[in-house]
């Protein structure tokens, strides 16, 4: 029997229904058609369908949708404002830090996380804290560096 | 052809056009379409390595609730054999159908063997589980050796060695055999001071790019269908899947969706035909999204490689003769990379005399696919490794034995012709002078320092660029865009148009809306698609001095374009204010109609990528395991349009090559099943093995471009693999030849040398 | 006379020639004359053959002019990943 699931995602309250053992990956992408939280292995291993439940870094893989019940979900498509990018998705951009592009969301809201909990990560602190999101194209070489940048930019100091 | 101009657009690095979708979650993928009345469908995979199908029953599954649609290989026509012209090791139409769905025998752990399309996921998994076969299970051959030994079982019993003077009395595993040569390696040999000898093994590895295969296709009754997918080449897409299924390419439209990385994996299909099949069969759209152990198992890796290398030199360094065996693994199909392995194997070095021979050899494995610079890594890996060890036999620096003899412009290629503005000269240079081959090393620590080499490819592109009425423009083309293409278009012709970059907007488009395109591929998108989006813009400005010279009333050849603008040519009298292109598109309705550039041509002329990597490491002699503390990753890539994306191909291909060497294999059982077929325990790099990865870019300009530019997506991940296991082997002191250089092999190698 | 560099691996067809000279003005006569001296070279590089002329890699060619002294090789066509 289906579930019914009431939660607050990207600040608006939502309902749907859902099998009781559907992963809320599945329920994001079919049932809400918030597709930008990508599936990459399905298995907790790459971080692309990384997203923030009550402020926590997660894997939605590893989540069933029935556990989002009151809870508070933010999912890449939560991450900007209607005015502007978030610091850590504008820096992505200025430093060509993407490349395919498939990861990126999951490296937005791991970074995100990040700077929300650490708002000056050494580069070491970075590289351990994105090492969860698996990127083929671009050896994290330009990632670390535009979250670095954009950690700065937030805490007002110069790059 | 190369100009040396001063440019306003080139060379900078602008945001590109389609960013923000990519980091707001926008960006569609392949696994982000959905149509009304959509289907799921999934796949039941052979659970032996090599096997007859003897028997296939569908009752229980049909029966299932919520199933529309179940087809097998017999639902598939006969496919007569026949090259694909595409990617690095395309293959053969036949092999192709049959790997998309297995007929009468099964070849490899995760053939296809059933698909299933249903209401849900989850009723097309319960009905997979349902469905019962009937195997004889065969011997299977797993790896080089058994496959090429006298009395191995058999893959294809139709299966005759090519490339042999005479076609051989009996079948094999071994599809072709090449050998090329010069000169006398006996006399050669017999020549050197020193001489090394090795056999170099790598494992199967992937590509691993992150966004599993995935499409949507439609059937319709009047046979016209579309697929949806993400796939590097859309043109090869709708070729093979007519092809699989005996329809006309018309009959066919390919929408490319955002592609979520390939490195030569997506330059073949796996799901489209199936997924076509499944909705004639359920009169609904179908989707396929492989999962990641699917991907593993059932997509194509790169080959594993075992070659035996042979090098003499003199005292002084110079090279007297090279001999290679190279076996490459193709998978359950023939079409492994060995013919490229065996060109590039002595490429970087003029060398008086050698020998290669090539053997592209099945074995029950998933057919191999491209992986950037097929087959090169792999040979590379051999040529440079033994270069390093040669190097420290004669007491030399690494890159002086090099340099001493590399090749050069006017230099004979080994496979072939001469060489002509090549930068490996400028590289090792480069190299030597770098800080980081100064920097002193720590006890425990070693560098590592290899070459690397990729042809290059042009190949069949198109492009239009369409002027809006305020003189911005649309670029339309054909290659999807997996690495920040569409900014590169986007720079060429605001260069050549002299209109802000903002002012581009760059459409990968469908099948039938852009001109025929070749793959995203062949590092080949920049320079060719590149030159058919100048030459496009050159036909608009071409338009332009024609409706000038009209305006005028002077003859055409009167008119010159000059900063972005028409304007008479000097001495010629007569009243005429410049005008732009935005001035020209404002009367565009009064000259002729909308302003439309377009271009196609077969690109000649890519020029070859060298690079030079030095690689700094330390080795924990307890554990084994490998820190990798610098990384330099110097190429020459002719002229880099964005700096940006070049930097990231080069930093991308390093760390893939650093994961080959390293972590990344695939874990056989005896039965040929894949033990790791997950990124948990198949281990690519993650951001906190990494330092940062150093970049330089050379600009040797390529004469066969407008701007000197050079294809630079393959030859990043050739170099790596030698130069860390030649830093490997420096820090330990011992000659590290097979791969990966994982914690327990480094373990076992310390040990075994303690005696 | 343009030097023309047979591929090793046709020598089952050119009995072992590697190098020959020939007059041709373009492609289309070159690949005429040597199947007359080598009957089936011709598919078997259209089939897997690319040319090189003075270093020009060609994939497709027909119609390239040949310059009196060229010289002329046949790689193997790379697809590339």
């Amino acid at each position: 029997m289906k579930q019914h699931v009431s939660s607050t995602v990207n600040g608006e309250q939502m309902e749907f229904l859902c099998e009781p053992d559907e992963t809320l990956l599945e329920a994001l992408r079919d049932r809400l058609n918030l597709t930008g939280t990508k599936e990459g292995c399905g298995t907790g291993d790459c971080g692309a369908c990384s997203v923030l439940l009550d402020g926590t870094l997660v894997c939605s893989c590893l989540v069933f949708a029935p556990e989002i019940e009151g809870r508070e979900l933010t999912t890449v498509e939560g991450i900007a404002s209607p005015e502007a990018l978030h610091p850590v998705q504008r820096k992505l951009l200025e430093h060509a830090a993407l490349q395919c592009g498939i990861c990126t969301p999951g490296v937005v809201v791991a970074a995100k996380a990040l700077l929300d909990a650490n708002p000056n990560p050494s580069e070491e602190e970075t590289r351990y804290w994105l090492a969860g999101n698996l990127c083929r194209c671009t050896g994290y070489d330009k990632i670390i560096r535009a979250v670095l940048d954009a950690a700065a930019e937030m805490r007002g100091a110069a790059p | 052809m190369s100009e040396a101009v001063d440019f306003r657009y080139i060379g900078t690095r602008p945001v590109r056009p389609d960013g923000l979708d990519k980091v707001t979650g926008r960006a569609n993928f392949g696994a982000d379409f959905t149509l009304p009345g959509m289907l799921h469908g999934r796949f039941l995979r052979s659970p032996h390595a090599h096997a007859r199908i003897l028997n296939i029953d569908l009752e229980a599954a049909l029966a299932v609730p919520g199933v529309k649609a179940i087809v097998t290989g017999k639902d598939f026509p006969e496919v007569e054999p026949g090259d694909i012209q595409g990617g690095e090791g395309a293959g053969d139409y036949h092999d192709l159908a049959v790997n998309v769905m297995a007929r009468d025998k099964v070849l490899y752990h995760g053939h296809a063997v059933a698909a299933v399309a249903a209401t849900s996921v989850r009723a097309a998994e319960q009905a997979i589980r349902a469905i019962k076969v009937e195997y004889e299970v065969l011997p299977a051959v797993l790896d080089i050796d058994s496959a090429m030994a006298a009395n191995a079982p058999l893959l294809h019993e139709q299966l005759y060695t090519e490339g042999l003077p005479e076609k051989p009395a009996r079948p094999s595993n071994v599809a072709q055999v090449m050998e090329s040569t010069r000169g006398d390696i006996e006399a050669g040999f017999a020549e050197a001071d020193v001489i090394i000898e090795r056999t170099y093994i790598t494992p199967t590895v992937h590509q691993g790019y992150i966004e599993p295969h995935a499409c949507v296709a439609r059937w319709g009754q009047d046979e016209q269908s579309l697929i949806w997918c993400a796939t590097q080449g859309s043109f090869d897409v709708r070729s093979m899947t007519a092809r699989v299924l005996g329809l006309n390419v018309s009959r066919l439209k390919v929408i490319p969706s955002e592609i979520g990385g390939g490195f030569g994996g997506k330059t073949t299909i796996y799901l489209e035909p199936v997924a076509i099949m499944l909705s004639r069969r359920s009169g609904r759209p179908v989707k396929l999204v492989m999962t990641r152990e699917e991907v593993f198992r059932a997509s194509g890796p790169a080959s594993a490689s075992k070659i035996k290398l042979k090098i003499g030199a003199r005292k002084d360094g110079s090279l007297t003769a090279m001999y290679a065996w190279l076996g490459y693994e193709a998978g359950a199909f023939k079409g492994s990379p060995m013919v490229p392995g065996v060109m590039c194997v002595f490429a970087p070095y003029d060398v008086p005399a050698f020998k290669a021979e090539g053997y592209d050899v099945l074995v029950n494995k998933p057919k191999v696919a491209a992986y950037r610079a097929p087959g090169a890594p792999q040979a590379l890996f051999a040529t440079e490794s033994a270069m390093d060890e040669l190097a420290r036999e004669l007491g030399m620096d690494p890159i002086e034995l090099r340099l001493k003899n590399a090749v050069r412009d006017g230099s004979q290629a080994a496979y072939g012709p001469k060489f002509n503005s090549i930068g490996l000269e400028a590289c090792l240079e480069a190299a030597r002078a770098h800080p980081n081959y100064q920097r002193p090393l720590e006890p425990g620590q070693g560098r590592g320092v290899a070459v690397g080499f990729w042809f290059n490819v042009g190949m069949q592109s198109s492009a239009e660029i369409h002027v809006n009425e305020d003189g911005t423009a649309t670029v339309i083309e054909g290659n999807p865009d997996i690495g920040g293409s569409r900014a590169s278009m986007a720079l060429m012709a605001a260069e050549e148009l002299c209109i802000p970059y903002e002012n581009v907007r760059v459409v990968v488009a469908d099948t039938e809306s852009a001109g025929f395109t070749n793959v995203t591929g062949g590092s080949r998108v920049t320079f060719a698609t590149g030159m058919a989006v100048i030459e496009a813009a050159r036909d608009i400005i071409s338009q332009l001095k024609q409706r000038a010279a009209a305006l005028w009333n002077v003859d055409e050849d009167m008119v010159d374009w000059v900063d972005g603008k028409v304007v008479p040519k000097p001495g010629i009298n007569v009243e005429a204010e410049p005008m732009s292109l935005a001035d020209m598109a404002a009367e565009s309705a009064k000259t002729g109609g909308p302003l439309l550039g377009r271009a196609s041509l077969n690109a000649r002329g890519a020029g070859p990528a060298f690079s030079v990597n030095l690689c700094d490491v330390a080795v924990d002699p307890e554990t084994g395991k490998v820190d990798v503390l610098s990384f330099t990753a110097i190429q020459d890539a002719g002229k880099a349009i964005h700096p940006s994306y070049v930097e990231g191909q080069m930093q991308g291909g390093a760390v893939q090559g650093i994961g080959w060497a390293l972590n990344e294999e695939y874990v056989y059982n005896g039965d040929g099943v894949m033990e790791n077929a997950g990124f948990l325990d198949y281990r690519i790099p993650v951001a906190s093995d990494l330092p940062m990865i150093d970049t330089q870019i050379l600009e040797v300009p390529n004469p066969g471009h407008p701007y000197g530019v050079r294809g630079v997506g393959e030859t990043p991940i050739v170099a790596p693999l030698a130069a860390v296991a030649n830093a490997v082997s420096a820090a330990t002191g011992l000659r590290m030849t097979e791969l990966p250089l994982s914690p327990p092999r480094i373990v076992a190698a310390l040990e075994a040398a303690k005696g | 006379m343009a030097q023309v560099h047979l591929p090793q691996q046709l020598e089952r067809l050119t009995g072992g020639d590697r190098v020959l000279e020939l007059a041709v003005p373009d492609y289309r006569s070159l690949i005429a004359a040597l199947e007359e001296r080598y009957p089936g070279i011709r598919g078997a590089i259209e089939k897997d053959f690319a040319v090189v002329i003075d270093g020009d890699i060609i994939n497709d060619p027909l119609l390239e002019p040949i310059p009196p002294e060229a010289e002329i090789h046949f790689l193997h066509r790379i697809g590339g990943g």
